[in-house]
């Protein structure tokens, strides 16, 4: 018989934007609303913790979770997975009672610890002891369990030596290495980890990792939401796959991991969004279309240079200063750049229409490699969120020299790869040798 | 492909069923006001023990002079004091040596005034505590209370000197302290639990929070008498709790006045109201902390 540990049921998650800063262009313009900001920050700071009916589809909400349903076993390991933004860690936070639903319930059955980083609460001017019992405490420990456990941990930990060393001396990796020793010795019954064994060297990793595949072996649940898909389908029973706040799939490991690379190398150069008819009155900006350029081009080759496309109609004649900005990333969701008018100094006065703008990244930049536009926003007097899209452009960057470079073979590390000048300068003849 | 797509509701699992050695918890949206949940919070009394023990290490680390800071403020407020209002302005003292008459009501003002702004910035200092783990957040602000505690007791110590000095025996109402020390230490956990949570989402109350403290030390009787008062306002008064603390302090130690049971009576009632509506508006307010941070 197998008991239900964790039921979630349609949770939804809202989150307000909010509290973008706002840059002026003249002195007056600063000087006013400095005059008036008071009565705009109340509203602002006031509004981040309400909402109201309508708000949800306003364009500073994100939606973090979307009527996600989700049913754990108990005994069960499930690996979460998804890009960046895709409402992983809200899950794990609405679950452990850090945050609430916005809307929907979730009933966790068992004794709940989590772990969302190592070594929170950790004090740098307090004792490796000291910083046991702290941090021990702070994830749901006794201090009666903590006592029992002392010597385990602290073997774990290897940092014996130092354990009435103030936790500031310590380099990094054994500061690490204790916070791990500690969490690794909670024993919940349902235990949600995101992402935190990616800390550390190797030999600790695969520590960690031993440790992990120990927990899940006592029959204790686990919600692992990671990157490393070796990570799930090694220590996994079960795979969630999300996507945008909702879930895409579940399933065998294996298969959802292969569905999600799947999706996650799937180019995608040219986009386009049908005006909704709900939403037309108050909204300023509206993307309908993105491209890859040159067009139609799937595959970018790293030695030149491609384009942007970002297709916008502007339903106002209100004159304010328009900009632009996206976030590009890599397979693995690392942010390779921002790309934005206001940081170019480029803002764009325009009135009513239809637009297209287009940014030029230069070649000899990227890495080979699978990259996405992951968000790009339309933001009004360098200040509020006016319009974002999310996921809006997949394409792939691949060497033309592969094949006659072959013997380098494979891509280069390393997020980007530009090409670099050299030069040998020939400054001495060889020195003598002395004596 | 293998996986299943899951949008319906999956027909309703039982099995959730509340049971010896079961524990379930339901984590949905709570509105409005939500009771203190007492047998958490002694779940965790060994976090609380904790952080008041960091606190207390924390404060002085670092420092040529160590707890030696606890006897000094006090001290420093109590020479600026008694050359200003009782050199020079002649406020009245009640017929005590002034350092004295001040360093008494110093005392447990330092505390108040320490422990109400070290609550207020509790929740910020703590912010990445409460965004990554969950405990109940009422520990955060309360242990800046307790662990102001210690630096009271020094602070008493050498208020023993100074009686030794001025030649002062302590009365038989020195009994009475243990319950001016808990109206003191309730009224500062209720502002600070109100503050802390308000600085999280209106960080202007750490700044306003100085002003506060300045501006309710001098509606204290910490430079002047509460004899000073008309008789027909005195019970009005005695609604702010540190006035009755104070004067109580002072009759407790110092044996001139007789001690205020009328300030103190109303005193500690608006106390354990300032508390209580504290502790429920910071219940009602933990659940958005997380997302204001």
């Amino acid at each position: 018989m197998t008991d239900i540990a964790i039921k979630v049921e349609d949770v939804s998650k809202l989150y307000r934007l909010g509290l973008q800063e706002q840059m002026h262009e003249s002195l007056g313009g600063a000087v006013v609303s400095f005059l008036r900001s008071p009565l705009r920050n109340f509203r602002r700071l006031r509004s981040l913790s309400t909402f109201t009916a309508d708000d949800s589809d306003a364009a500073d909400v994100i939606w973090a979770l979307r009527d996600l349903s989700l049913e754990v076993d108990q005994g069960e390991v499930l690996g979460i997975i998804g890009s960046n933004g895709a409402g992983k860690t809200t899950l794990l936070k609405i679950l452990a009672g850090i945050t609430e639903p916005s809307h929907g319930r979730a009933v966790v059955n068992g004794r709940i610890a989590s772990l969302l980083e190592v070594g929170t609460g950790f004090h740098s001017d307090l004792t490796g002891r000291e910083n046991v019992y702290l941090n021990g405490t702070i994830l749901g420990m006794t201090k009666r369990e903590i006592d029992a456990r002392f010597d385990e941990i602290v073997a774990f930990s290897g940092v014996e030596r130092f354990l009435d060393t103030p936790v500031k001396r310590y380099s990094s990796g054994m500061r690490v290495r204790l916070a791990f020793a500690v969490a690794a010795h909670l024993e919940p019954e349902i235990l949600l980890i995101d992402e935190v064994l990616s800390v550390g060297d190797a030999e600790f990793q695969r520590k960690c990792m031993g440790k992990m595949g120990e927990v899940a072996g006592a029959g204790r649940t686990v919600l692992f939401v990671s990157h490393s898909m070796n990570a799930v389908k090694t220590l996994c029973t079960r795979a969630c796959w999300l996507k945008a706040g909702r879930v895409q799939s579940v399933g065998v490991p294996l298969d959802v991991v292969a569905e999600y690379l799947e999706e996650a190398i799937r180019p995608e150069t040219t986009r386009e969004w049908k005006a909704e008819s709900t939403a037309d009155d108050d909204q300023m900006i509206r993307l309908t279309g993105t491209r890859v350029r040159p067009r139609g081009e799937q595959r970018i080759l790293m030695g030149e240079p491609y384009g942007l496309e970002f297709t916008f109609v502007k339903t106002t004649d209100l004159p304010f200063g328009l900009d632009l900005t996206f976030h590009l990333v890599d397979e693995m969701g690392t942010l390779v750049f921002v790309g934005s008018t206001v940081l170019d100094r480029e803002s764009w006065r325009v009135g009513e229409g239809t637009f297209t703008a287009t940014v030029e990244v230069p070649e000899n930049l990227m890495n080979e490699g699978v990259y996405s536009v992951a968000r790009v926003l339309f933001l009004k007097d360098k200040g509020s969120v006016l319009c974002e899209q999310r996921d809006v452009l997949r394409f792939e960057v691949v060497n033309p020299g592969e094949g006659r470079l072959g013997w380098i073979g494979g891509k280069k590390e390393g997020v980007v790869r530009p090409r670099f000048l050299w030069r040998l300068d020939h400054t001495g003849p060889t020195p003598l040798e002395a004596g | 492909m293998k996986s299943s797509r899951i949008p319906e509701p999956a027909p309703s699992t039982t099995l959730l069923v509340e049971g010896p050695g079961l524990h379930v918890t339901v984590r949905e949206r709570r509105r409005g006001w939500r009771s203190l949940d007492l047998g958490e919070l002694v779940a965790y009394r060994d976090l609380f023990f904790f952080l008041v023990v960091r606190d207390v290490k924390v404060l002085y680390k670092q420092t040529v002079l160590g707890l030696g800071w606890a006897i000094l403020r006090p001290l420093f407020g109590m020479v600026v004091f008694s050359v200003v209002f009782g050199r020079l302005a002649k406020v009245p003292s009640d017929g005590l040596p002034y350092p004295l008459f001040s360093y008494t009501a110093l005392v447990p003002w330092t505390y108040f005034q320490t422990a109400i702004i070290a609550s207020t910035n509790s929740l910020i200092a703590g912010s990445q505590l409460i965004s990554k783990v969950y405990f109940p957040r009422i520990v955060v602000p309360m242990a800046p209370v307790v662990a102001g505690l210690l630096d009271f007791a020094i602070a008493m110590s050498v208020l023993a000197v100074l009686m030794f000095y001025y030649g002062v025996a302590p009365t038989a109402s020195f009994v009475f302290l243990p319950i001016l020390v808990l109206i003191m230490v309730l009224t500062a956990a209720g502002v600070g639990l109100w503050l802390s949570v308000l600085a999280i989402q209106y960080r202007d109350v750490r700044f306003a929070v100085q002003f506060v403290a300045q501006f309710l030390m001098y509606a204290a009787p910490v430079v002047w008498p509460a004899s000073l008062i008309p008789p027909e306002y005195r019970l009005a008064y005695g609604l702010y709790p540190m006035a009755g603390v104070i004067e109580g302090f002072r009759s407790a130690i110092l044996g001139e006045t007789a001690m205020p049971w009328d300030l103190l009576a109303v005193g500690s009632v608006s106390a354990l109201v300032v508390f209580l509506v504290g502790a429920l508006y910071f219940r009602r307010t933990e659940r958005i902390l997380a997302d204001v941070i």
